[in-house]
C-alpha cells in the first residue's frame, strides 16, 4: 500500500516535470511566440498611443502663438500643485488692460499625470505629450516654463 | 510588542522578514517568532509606505481626491476609482449613462484579470517557479496596452470621474479586447498545465495555511481569500453595484480554505471575469460616456458609503460631507488590511518555508494595507 503510493507519486512527479518541459520545448522552438521588445534599441519604431500621458505641454502655432489666457483653471484643478500660472497685465491696442499669461510654470517632478488640468482647460491650450523618458541629473531641470519666450495669445481666443 | 532581535525566554528565535524582502511584494515588515522551523507568531509592522491618503483627501476637491486611490491598491486602480466616483455620485444623485456603466464594468473586469494574472505569476515565483512569471506578464501586457490606449496610462489610470468616464473608449478597444479574449482562452489551459497540475506546487499548497470559515468571517477577510474559506462575500453578488445585477456570472466559493483553495478560487475568477467581458464587449450601448456635471462639485451635507469588489476583496469608501468644496472626512476600508490581519492566525504552527506560500496566496498589496 505504502509502496504503491510511493511509486505512483514518483511517476506523477516525473509526469508533471515532463509536462513542464514540453512547454519549455514548445517555446524554445516557436520563435513567433517571443514577445520581448528590445526597448532602447527600438526607440525609432516605438509608437505610443495618442492618449498616453507623458508630460504636460503647451501647443504653439507656427507664429509662436499659444491659446493660454491665464485663467488658472488648470492650477485650481491640479491636486498636487504642479502648475503655477504667473499672470501679467497687457495693454492692448484700444488702451485697455488685459490679463495675460507671463509664465506657465510646470513642475514635472510633482506631476502624477492625472489629466485633470487638461480636462479643466477651457481653451485647449495644454495637452499631454507622449514623451516618457524624463530622467535628468538635477531635479531643478524638471521645472519647466511651458509658454515659449515672446509667444503671444492666439487671435480670437477668449 | 516583541523584541526585534534575539531569542525569547522560551528559547524561541525572533527573526525579521522585510521591510526589504522580495517575497513580501513591498515594504512589509514581519517579526516572526520561530520554534525550530515552526512559526509561533507573526507580527506585521506597518507604516513604511504610509502616505496619509485619507487625510490628504480632505484638502482635495471631489474631482481631485479620486486620483490618489489609484495609488493604494495599484493593481485594481480602476475598481478603487469606481468606488470613489460612486460615492460622489450618490451624494450628487447623479444618473450615470448606460454606456459609462458598461465601460466601467468592462475596465474593472479587465483590471481584475490583470491583477489575478500578476498574482498567479508572483505566487508561483514565491513557491520557486520562475517561468510562470513571464507567462503571466505576457497576458498582462495585453491588458496594459488596452488600458494605455483607452485611458492614457497603464497602471494609475484615473479614468473614472464623477458622472462617468474621462473619455470615450478608443476605436481600437473592441478589436483589442477580442484579441485578448482569444489569446487568454488559448493560454489559460497552459497556466493550469504549468502550475495547477504540478506535483510540487500541490504538495506545497494543499492543506497548508488553513483558514476556517469562522475565522475568515471574524477577521473580516474578503475577496478570494474569504471566499476560499466558504464565505459568500462577493460584493458584486451580495450588494450589486453598477450593472452587475444584470450580468450572468458565478460567485466562486471554495471549501477547504487552504492555500490551494485560494489559488483555485482566483483561477476560476479569471474565467468568470472573462465571461463577463464576453457578454459586454459586443453590447456596449451608444450614448454619452459622461453625465453633465457642474465645473465645481458640491456634495450636499451627509454621509455616503459605497463598496465595490476589487481583485483583493471588499473595498469601501465612507465619505462625510459638510456641503463644502472638499470632503470633511474620507475613510477607506481596504481589503488588504483585513486579509493581512488573518495572516498571524493562519501561519501559526506552520513551517517557516510555507510562510511565503501562504502570504502569496493572500495576494497582499502593501500600499493598500498602509495607505
Amino acid at each position: 500500500m505504502f509502496l504503491t503510493r510511493y511509486f505512483s507519486e514518483i511517476a506523477e512527479a516525473v509526469g508533471s516535470l515532463l509536462k513542464g518541459m514540453r512547454m519549455t520545448g514548445y517555446y524554445f522552438t516557436h520563435h513567433k511566440e517571443i514577445i520581448t521588445q528590445q526597448y532602447p534599441d527600438n526607440r525609432a519604431t516605438l509608437v505610443l498611443p495618442e492618449r498616453f500621458r507623458g508630460e504636460v505641454v503647451m501647443t504653439h502655432t507656427d507664429n509662436n502663438e499659444h491659446r493660454c489666457t491665464g485663467c488658472t483653471a488648470c492650477e485650481l484643478a491640479c491636486p498636487n500643485g504642479t502648475i503655477k500660472v504667473v499672470t501679467k497685465f497687457e495693454v492692448n491696442a484700444e488702451g485697455k488692460k488685459k490679463k495675460a499669461v507671463d509664465k506657465f510654470v510646470y513642475h514635472l517632478e510633482l506631476c502624477t499625470m492625472c489629466n485633470l488640468c487638461i480636462e479643466a482647460c477651457p481653451t485647449d491650450a495644454i495637452r499631454m505629450a507622449q514623451t516618457f523618458e524624463h530622467s535628468v541629473y538635477d531635479r531643478s531641470q524638471l521645472t519647466r516654463i511651458l509658454n515659449k519666450p515672446d509667444s503671444k495669445l492666439q487671435e480670437g481666443v477668449e | 510588542m516583541v523584541e526585534e532581535i534575539g531569542t525569547t525566554d522560551k528559547g524561541e528565535l525572533i527573526i525579521n522578514v522585510g521591510p526589504q524582502h522580495p517575497a513580501t511584494h513591498g515594504v512589509l515588515h514581519l517579526v516572526i517568532t520561530l520554534d525550530g522551523e515552526t512559526v509561533r507568531k507573526v507580527e506585521p509592522h506597518l507604516g513604511y509606505i504610509h502616505r496619509s491618503i485619507e487625510k490628504m483627501s480632505e484638502s482635495l476637491s471631489y474631482r481631485q481626491f479620486i486620483y490618489a486611490t489609484s495609488r493604494m491598491d495599484y493593481l485594481s486602480a480602476h475598481i478603487n476609482n469606481h468606488a470613489c466616483a460612486m460615492a460622489v455620485e450618490k451624494g450628487l444623485q447623479l444618473e450615470v449613462p448606460e454606456r459609462a456603466q458598461v465601460i466601467r464594468v468592462l475596465m474593472g473586469e479587465l483590471t481584475r484579470i490583470a491583477s489575478h494574472v500578476l498574482w498567479w505569476g508572483a505566487m508561483a515565483m514565491d513557491i520557486g517557479a520562475f517561468t510562470p512569471f513571464f507567462h503571466a506578464f505576457r497576458e498582462r501586457e495585453m491588458i496594459n496596452d488596452i488600458m494605455e490606449e483607452s485611458c492614457g496610462a497603464r497602471l494609475t489610470m484615473n479614468y473614472m470621474v464623477p458622472g462617468g468616464v474621462m473619455y470615450d473608449i478608443h476605436p481600437n478597444f473592441h478589436r483589442r479586447v477580442k484579441e485578448f479574449i482569444a489569446q487568454f482562452k488559448r493560454k489559460l489551459p497552459e497556466y493550469d498545465e504549468l502550475v495547477t497540475g504540478n506535483t510540487i506546487f500541490r504538495a506545497r499548497t494543499r492543506g497548508v495555511g488553513v483558514l476556517s470559515k469562522e475565522d475568515a468571517i471574524s477577521y473580516g477577510c474578503s475577496g478570494p481569500t474569504g471566499r476560499a474559506s466558504g464565505v459568500d462575500c462577493d460584493i458584486r453578488k451580495v450588494q450589486p453595484y453598477g450593472i452587475y445585477d444584470r450580468l450572468d456570472f458565478r460567485q466562486i466559493i471554495g471549501k477547504e480554505g487552504d492555500t490551494y483553495s485560494r489559488y483555485l478560487v482566483r483561477m476560476q475568477e479569471m474565467r468568470q471575469s472573462l465571461h463577463i467581458i464576453e457578454q459586454l464587449i459586443d453590447n456596449i450601448p451608444e450614448g454619452d460616456f459622461q453625465a453633465k456635471t457642474k465645473a465645481v462639485l458640491k456634495v450636499p451635507k451627509g454621509e455616503y458609503y459605497s463598496r465595490v469588489e476589487t481583485a483583493r476583496g471588499d473595498f469601501g469608501v465612507y465619505l462625510v460631507s459638510e456641503g463644502g468644496l472638499t470632503p470633511y472626512r474620507i475613510k477607506y476600508r481596504s481589503p488588504g488590511f483585513s486579509n493581512l490581519s488573518a495572516l498571524d492566525h493562519t501561519v501559526r504552527g506552520q513551517k517557516i518555508g510555507d510562510l511565503v506560500a501562504i502570504m502569496g496566496s493572500f495576494d497582499l498589496v502593501i500600499p493598500d494595507i498602509d495607505r
